[in-house]
């Protein structure tokens, strides 16, 4: 059914930017709301198990979102986005950084460019990520891993048998 | 107990694989490097060290500098790794799929 959607997803590690473009079953303005709605974010934005929590959003050019990713230990990871652009169901644009629990955010963060189109009822979403610093996006990475321990070791098996035969 | 080392072990550390990361985009001296992290030079290089025994660092002599870079045979393993990254990306796009279709249910 969602088999035939196209996913695309790329990292020019040259140029410190990953590509993701995506298509959704649903028109266009309920995937807007899906993206830029925390009620909705929380929904799916965290990779399970993880889950993601919305302290506060202003939904607006300047305005901010802090949230959490939860594990399920209860590490909690924050960060806080700011909105710096915003065509209402066309493109939104956000600085996003790592922060610690009292909204301090770290020194260096990554550009989110969403683009938005409908064709069909079918709404695709291009999504730019820029990072200031690679380490950054190897710890994005990081933090998610630690929620996906069964992938992980998944990971370490298949690099095991990989190292075993070179 | 087989002490040789592997690339998970290589990658199983943040620094390491921000390590990875760097010279992924350029050859680098200690130096250069050790300026993108807050660790002391020695850090750094001790985590170059675990690298190149992973086989995903070569040292070049150019010069009076050591550059490093990386392995590109290794890469590949690398990109498997990356690809963790894009199921990531799948998994909450699934997510989404369930939460749009469910929505567009109510709606009826």
């Amino acid at each position: 059914m969602t088999n035939s959607l196209l996913f695309d997803f790329t990292v020019d590690k040259s140029k410190k930017t990953v590509y993701i473009t995506r298509e959704f079953d649903a028109e266009l303005s309920l995937v807007w709301d899906a993206f830029t709605k925390k009620e909705l974010l929380d929904q799916w934005v965290a990779p399970k198990p993880m889950t993601s929590k919305t302290k506060y959003q202003d939904f607006k050019v300047g305005g901010k979102r802090f949230y959490a990713m939860v594990s399920p230990d209860g590490q909690e990871r924050w960060a806080l986005q700011e909105y710096t652009s915003i065509t209402p169901k066309t493109n939104f644009k956000m600085y996003n950084a790592f922060a610690d629990k009292d909204e301090n955010p770290e020194p260096s963060g990554s550009e989110w460019d969403h683009t938005f189109s409908e064709h069909n009822g079918v709404t695709t979403v291009s999504i730019v990520i820029y990072n200031e610093s690679l380490e950054r996006l190897e710890r994005i990475l990081d933090g998610f891993t630690q929620g996906m321990k069964m992938s992980l070791s998944n990971l370490e098996n298949l690099l095991a048998s990989l190292s075993q035969r070179s | 107990m087989d002490i040789r080392r592997d690339v998970f072990q290589a990658i199983a550390d943040p620094t390491r694989r921000a390590i990875i990361a760097l010279i992924a985009l350029q050859a680098m001296t200690p130096n250069a490097l050790a300026e993108h992290f807050h660790t002391s030079r020695q850090a750094v290089s001790k985590h170059i060290k675990i690298l190149s025994e992973c086989e995903l660092v070569k040292q070049e002599q150019q010069g009076r500098e050591i550059y490093y870079s990386l392995e590109l045979e290794k890469m590949k393993e690398i990109d498997i790794w990356l690809e963790q990254f894009r199921k990531i990306w799948e998994t909450r796009f699934n997510q989404l799929d369930d939460l749009l279709s469910t929505i567009k249910k109510k709606k009826k």
